[in-house]
């Protein structure tokens, strides 16, 4: 079968997995995005990229509260992504506006405006660069309400930030940190796969009474579009959604992984017969244990994936609950496709990441098991 | 405090003071049509906290000249290669040109003393080659080649040589590691000073005012100095610095401004400046104001926050090769002919390098798991694909550890 034929190939099919002309050059993506099909949400929709759908999230937050203010690195301008693009001539730059150069300072400044009252909407510019600001997330933003017995919070500050790989980012242009805030309790951390979600997800963030991480996959800025409704609407935070129903196994991953493992979902389907359930866990803290665990246990064979290395992950917390919750529904380990433990390379892209080939071989020995 | 005859010859344009004073210079001896050295009036610095400036009028040796050119241009040449690599998609990661900034990075070469080392962000290309990488070095690091002067680990943000530090991605981040060599150099008794240098966007990030008390409260030998190009991505220094003198935001650090477009007064402001460390007076902070002419990095067309006309303006009137061949032609230093012909090898050199760094080869696979900690425990790199488990691998050795 296809799976002996992948082994013994080796590197050979790891090389020709590898979406280039020549191998040496830039990539341009290691995926295929596939739009939403069955969104509910009802209204006007217009043709939106995923830059577009959150620019006009952000308009219908300045809008809709006169309290919102958004501010980052040349926010003002439009921001190297374009999400802000025109707001500030529309909002004005009392509202939408640049900050120096200083996440921990943003990071700092959005938790100050957001327990004094204001919306504060915060812009880190990659998500490679929050960690300067980590300390403000992890001790200031999430433990404010805890720490003053809820007499405190900053529950109207959200961050954005876009992470993930793009092709040709290298080490710092790429990080996926989102399991570092999954281990702080007080944060929502959530990860859009496309630009229905985004916008949906944002708003909710913006609104939410506690400080909220959006991950925004770069890579999707521009690739993704979808007819996205025009009215204000939200999503919710802590929801998973089961993508492709499936019976066999189950695939768990979120952003921009969701879409390998929809096309790993329909290579199943197609050449082996097999059935996949594919689930975009949306939201990284909280995250949904019950559509995972009902799914892991209707599978009995479950595979996550993500971008970030795997030692610590947030693989390992989903299998850890999976285990612990569907133990004697399983009929094989927990598998988890991910980055390797070594920092995002330069050179080797295409090999670090989690591919449709790497997943697809990882769901043939699942069901092999 | 300056002579005021100099003061006031300053505020004549700088190109006619230098064209005079260039003729006017000292010669000593002849060399065929061209004078051995000659002297050249600088602009003042200003100063912060400091009493004594260095001198405005400077001496050039013809060789010293001649280096001097042949650096500025090569760097200048190897960022035009740059570009066009970027754009033929050979570089990946981000990659930030130095053009427009030599004189900052030759210009302190040439102060710079063995002992002495250096540590910047990722506009490293220029620094890098100064600091002793030849030119395929650097572009074979730029198209993640193993010839790079990384491998091709780092690509265009990350390049190192012997003191040379790097290369930094997150801004601001290589400024306290500077304060760090700084230290070991004194402690090490080396008589080493660090010259860490940071953007004028950096200048805002906290850990530089952190680094600025940890240097001057244990008196180290650390050259700060901010490269202001005016601009940080797309905001200029009035839209991000509440104080745009950056040589005064030490504080309680001294500092000095210079033109950091004519190499001559970088140079002459960096020997002050090694000498200030150097005889136990502590950090120092040199505003070197400069200018970029490429975006911020290749995907910045680079204006729509400041004006074609702007950058035109800048290229006509300061830029830092040009008014060091006008000033060294002039004086007699070099013949038009000799910078032809040093035009002429730079561009044959640049060319085979990029050649040169198209194809030579990448590093292997196993190098993905490679030099991630020194003394890996365990056996297999946790996550590498199936295809080709990987095992840890030393490359080394670490020019650090020499
Ligand atoms: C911590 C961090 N935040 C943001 C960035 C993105 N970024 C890279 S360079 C840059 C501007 C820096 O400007 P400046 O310090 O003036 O240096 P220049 O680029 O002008 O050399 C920004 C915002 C980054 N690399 N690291
Ligand atoms: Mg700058």
């Amino acid at each position: 079968m296809v799976l002996n034929k992948i082994v013994k190939l080796g590197g050979e099919v790891l090389q020709s997995a590898v979406p280039l002309k020549n191998k040496s050059q830039r990539c341009a993506s290691h995926f295929v995005y596939s739009p939403d099909s069955n969104s509910t949400i009802k209204g006007d929709r217009t043709k939106m990229n995923m830059f577009q759908a959150i620019n006009n999230a952000l308009d219908t937050a300045l809008k809709t509260d006169p309290k919102a203010i958004i501010f980052g690195e040349d926010v003002g301008f439009g921001g190297v992504f374009r999400c802000t693009l025109d707001l500030q001539k529309k909002y004005g730059k009392q509202r939408v506006f640049n900050t120096p150069l200083c996440e921990q300072g943003i990071a700092g400044f959005g938790i100050g405006a957001a327990v004094a009252g204001s919306t504060a909407i915060a812009e880190i510019q990659f998500a490679d660069y929050i960690f300067p600001a980590f300390d403000q997330l992890v001790n200031e933003a999430a433990k404010y309400r805890y720490r003053s017995g809820n007499l405190f919070d900053c529950g109207k500050l959200t961050v954005r930030s876009p992470c993930g790989a793009v092709g040709h980012g290298a080490l710092y242009h790429s990080q996926s940190p989102e399991a570092y805030f999954a281990h702080t309790p007080g944060l929502k951390v959530v990860v859009p796969r496309g630009p229905i979600k985004a916008k949906g997800l944002l708003l909710s963030c913006i609104r939410d009474p506690d400080p909220c991480l959006i991950f925004e996959p770069k890579v999707l800025y521009r690739m993704a579009v979808e007819e996205v409704p025009t009215d204000d609407y939200q999503l919710p935070i802590g929801k998973a959604d089961i993508l492709i129903n499936g019976s066999d196994l189950t695939m768990i991953g979120w952003g921009t992984q969701v879409h390998v493992l929809k096309e790993v979902a329909d290579l199943l389907k197609e050449k082996h017969s097999i059935s996949a359930e594919v689930i975009d866990l949306v939201s990284i803290l909280p995250w949904d244990v019950d559509t995972v665990c009902k799914s892991a246990s209707k599978t009995g064979r479950v595979l996550v994936a993500h971008e970030a290395p795997l030692t610590s992950g947030f693989g390992a917390e989903i299998a850890a609950t999976i285990q612990e919750n569907c133990f004697l529904k399983l009929s094989a380990p927990v598998v988890r496709v991910t980055g390797p433990d070594t920092p995002f390379p330069h050179v080797f892209e295409p090999f670090y990441l989690p591919t449709k080939w790497r997943c697809l071989d990882e769901a043939l020995k699942l069901i092999d098991y | 405090m300056l002579p005021s005859c100099v003061r006031s010859m300053c505020k004549k344009s700088p190109k006619k003071i230098l064209g005079l004073m260039g003729r006017q210079g000292s010669i000593v001896a002849q060399k065929g049509s061209t004078v051995a050295q000659a002297q050249f009036e600088t602009q003042p610095f200003k100063l912060h906290k400091l009493t004594e400036a260095p001198a405005t009028q400077v001496t050039l040796t013809r060789d010293e000249a001649l280096e001097m050119y042949t650096q500025m241009h090569t760097i200048r040449r190897m960022e035009t290669a740059a570009a066009n690599l970027y754009k033929e998609k050979n570089i990946r990661g981000f990659c930030h040109l130095y053009s427009g900034q030599e004189a900052v990075a030759v210009g302190f070469k040439h102060a710079l003393r063995p002992q002495d080392s250096v540590i910047t962000a990722y506009r490293a290309h220029g620094w890098t080659y100064v600091m002793g990488v030849k030119p395929l070095g650097v572009m074979a690091e730029l198209t993640g080649r193993q010839t790079g002067c990384a491998r091709g680990k780092g690509g265009s943000m990350h390049m190192y040589a012997d003191n040379f530090y790097g290369g930094n991605g997150i801004v601001g981040a290589q400024v306290p590691l500077g304060v760090g060599i700084a230290f070991a150099a004194k402690y090490k008794n080396t008589d080493g000073v660090c010259v860490t240098l940071y953007g004028d966007g950096a200048a805002n990030q906290g850990q530089v005012f952190e680094s600025y008390n940890i240097a001057k409260l244990w008196n180290l030998p650390c050259i700060f100095v901010c490269e202001n190009n005016g601009y940080g991505m797309g905001t200029s220094t009035v839209r991000s610095s509440a104080s745009t003198k950056y040589y005064t935001r030490g504080d309680y650090v001294p500092g000095i401004w210079v033109d950091g477009m004519d190499v001559l007064a970088v140079r002459e402001a960096a020997k002050f400046a090694i000498k200030h460390c150097a005889t136990g007076q502590g950090p120092i902070v040199m505003e070197a104001q400069t200018y970029r002419y490429s975006g911020h990095s290749m995907s910045d067309p680079g204006t729509s926050y400041r004006t074609r006309e702007e950058v035109q303006e800048v290229r006509q009137t300061r830029d830092p090769i040009a008014s060091l061949k006008e000033k060294i032609i002039s004086s007699n230093l070099v013949t038009a002919e000799e910078i032809k012909k040093v035009d002429a090898q730079i561009k044959t050199d640049i060319d085979t390098a990029t050649e040169q760094a198209k194809k030579d080869k990448e590093i292997g696979l196993d190098e993905l798991s490679a030099d991630i900690t020194a003394n890996h425990l365990g056996s297999d790199i946790r996550g590498v694909s199936i295809f080709a488990p990987l095992k840890h691998k030393r490359i080394g050795p670490a020019i650090n550890l020499k």
